[in-house]
């Protein structure tokens, strides 16, 4: 048996490793096995291309792999559970780099064997590309480094256009010069400026795509950014002649593309929406509808009521994990539960930053994932519900969704709080949410605002409850 | 004939990944985010290639190291987060 046999023999066990996790993550009991068994796929892979790759020096490998391993088990390690989606937008950002390396790499030392090869080269170094500043950007916005507001500027959209364009043309003179020119040793010298020319537009329209785009899609553009980031290990695949890369980019290709559609299902709006229409056309309503008065509630009456709930949500948002108030929310629901009270929570699928990650932040608040809820779950019973706690959330409760059609977000699916016999919505202020959008639950009947900072708020309901005990 | 064996395999596994990850919860997909890269992080082969055989100009160690460093951060970085992720995860009676 030839060393090719064997190592593409455990290409094909690592693939079925990798399957393997993934099916176990369908479940929190089963997904630490998973996670477990994909590692081991990837161990596998990794010794089966040192052992049969007929590598010559391992040195620079060595040197990679320390500072590589270093880093990330450092990062891992280090960042909070808030800072999880610009740690995957930079794991993007650095999956999409190794991929334009290594196509980099295979053209400097084996030039363009063939059309195909020509073909899948220039689409690995363009999605790569974009890859890369893509995610750059996404992470600065995520970690605040850059503006999350929409960066717009006069005659974008021609530019954009003409980018587009000029990396389009390029390509076709790529390939069809590399048709001509097939050599197998050494890329034609000729091609080189052409290669460079699409890295360097291809990294430019990365930025350009994503300033454009607000904080509030951002879980849109991590879903998307992740599927890309499958795509070029798979045309990555396609110019090194590697099945196992394709088999892992097809799968997490497909698993961005799920991810992306969830998103925006949960926010009615279509992909190309998010991409390329900046979400900021608000119908300004006219000054005709009388000012209703939001109704408040202070801590004590708030308790009054809680103490006799038998059944309570909370609606977490993503200000819930600005406030740090997870673990005092936590507290709450323990003592509403001593007091034999149900408590559930009730997660809508953009709520944080990320698919997912407020789910995330209450798990790490020790909060039970049995009582974490789906948006579809829940809805159906929010009608027995005595109080519905709405914490740092704001545009995913808005009735309006529902029945008005100048609504920016009417046909959002939204959680049902306003179906619940009282509503606590825990506010800084009036203010609007990020769609900026007034919140007509506020002024519903059944509705008290607790003004003030949420964990607060929380902590002084809690010591209620325990100065009650 | 190489093009369509390569195509062939494609086409299945989008098919294997469509059906593997409609089927996870939305109370872990930032695991699965995070699971995502590190199994991206598989272009470590590609790039072991590039730094242990490739490589010969300045150029090529340079590319083929970076590329085996940032393939094994993707690798290391996405395996040990979603780890520490899914440890968080518990059911009601503590397990």
């Amino acid at each position: 048996m030839s060393s090719e046999f064997i190592t593409n023999l455990a290409y094909i066990i690592s693939s079925i490793l990798f399957a393997f996790g993934l099916k176990f993550l369908g479940s929190p009991v089963t997904a630490r096995r998973g996670n477990m068994l994909s590692s081991l796929g990837m161990l596998l892979a990794v010794v089966a291309t040192l052992c049969g790759s007929h590598l010559i020096s391992f040195q620079w490998i060595l040197i990679g792999i320390i500072i590589g391993g270093s880093l990330g088990a450092l990062v891992a390690f280090k960042a909070a559970m808030t800072q999880m989606p610009q740690m995957i937008a930079l794991l993007h950002g650095c999956g999409a780099l190794a991929s334009v390396f290594v196509d980099w790499t295979a053209f400097d030392v084996h030039g363009v064997p063939d059309l195909t090869g020509a073909v899948t080269l220039y689409l690995s170094i363009v999605i790569g590309g974009l890859t890369v500043t893509g995610s750059a950007i996404a992470w600065g916005k995520l970690s605040e480094k850059i503006t999350g507001k929409p960066i717009l500027f006069t005659g974008q959209k021609w530019f954009n256009l003409s980018l587009i364009s000029a990396i389009l043309i390029l390509g076709f003179i790529f390939i069809r010069h590399a048709g001509n020119t097939l050599d197998i040793f050494a890329p034609h010298p000729s091609l080189y400026p052409l290669f460079l020319a699409i890295l360097i537009l291809s990294l430019l329209f990365g930025v350009l795509m994503v300033i454009p785009i607000g904080g509030a899609d951002m879980p849109v553009v991590i879903s998307v950014l992740n599927s890309y980031s499958g795509i070029v290990a798979c045309t990555t695949g396609f110019v090194i002649h590697n099945t196992l890369l394709i088999v892992v980019g097809a799968l997490v290709g497909a698993n961005g593309v799920i991810l992306s559609i969830i998103m925006c299902k949960a926010m009615n709006r279509s992909i190309t929406n998010v991409l390329f229409g900046a979400f900021g056309n608000v119908v300004k309503k006219t000054g005709t509808e009388e000012k209703k008065e939001a109704k408040s509630m202070s801590v004590e009456d708030a308790f009054l009521v809680l103490e006799n709930a038998k059944s309570v949500v909370i609606i977490p948002g993503y200000g819930l994990a600005v406030a740090q108030a997870q673990h005092a929310v936590r507290e709450l629901s323990e003592f509403l539960e001593k007091n034999g009270c149900d408590v559930k929570y009730a997660i809508h699928p953009v709520a944080g930053r990320m698919p997912g990650h407020m789910n995330v932040l209450l798990a790490e608040a020790n909060i039970p994932y049995d009582q974490l809820m789906e948006m579809d779950a829940i809805n159906p019973l929010m009608d027995n519900v005595d109080v519905a706690i709405i914490i740092g959330a704001n545009d995913v409760v808005n009735p309006a969704s529902r029945h008005d059609k100048s609504s920016p977000i009417y046909g959002m699916p939204i959680i049902n709080a306003d179906k619940a016999k009282t509503v606590f919505v825990l506010k800084r202020s009036m203010a609007t949410g990020f769609a900026g959008i007034e919140n007509e639950l506020f002024y519903y009947d059944n509705c008290r605002m607790i003004f003030g900072d949420a964990k607060q708020t929380v902590q002084a309901l809690v010591a209620e409850f325990k100065h009650a005990s | 004939m190489e093009l369509i064996y390569l195509l062939f395999i494609l086409a299945l596994s989008v098919f294997l990944g469509f059906a593997l990850i409609s089927r996870v919860p939305p109370l872990l997909h930032t695991p699965l985010m995070s699971e995502a890269n590190a199994i991206c992080g598989i272009i470590i082969i590609g790039a072991l290639i590039a730094a242990g055989k490739d490589a010969g100009s300045p150029l090529t160690i340079i590319l083929g190291t970076s590329a085996v460093a940032l393939a094994t951060f993707n690798v290391v970085g996405g395996y040990l987060v979603t780890e520490r992720m899914l440890k968080m995860f518990k059911k009601k009676d503590g397990k």
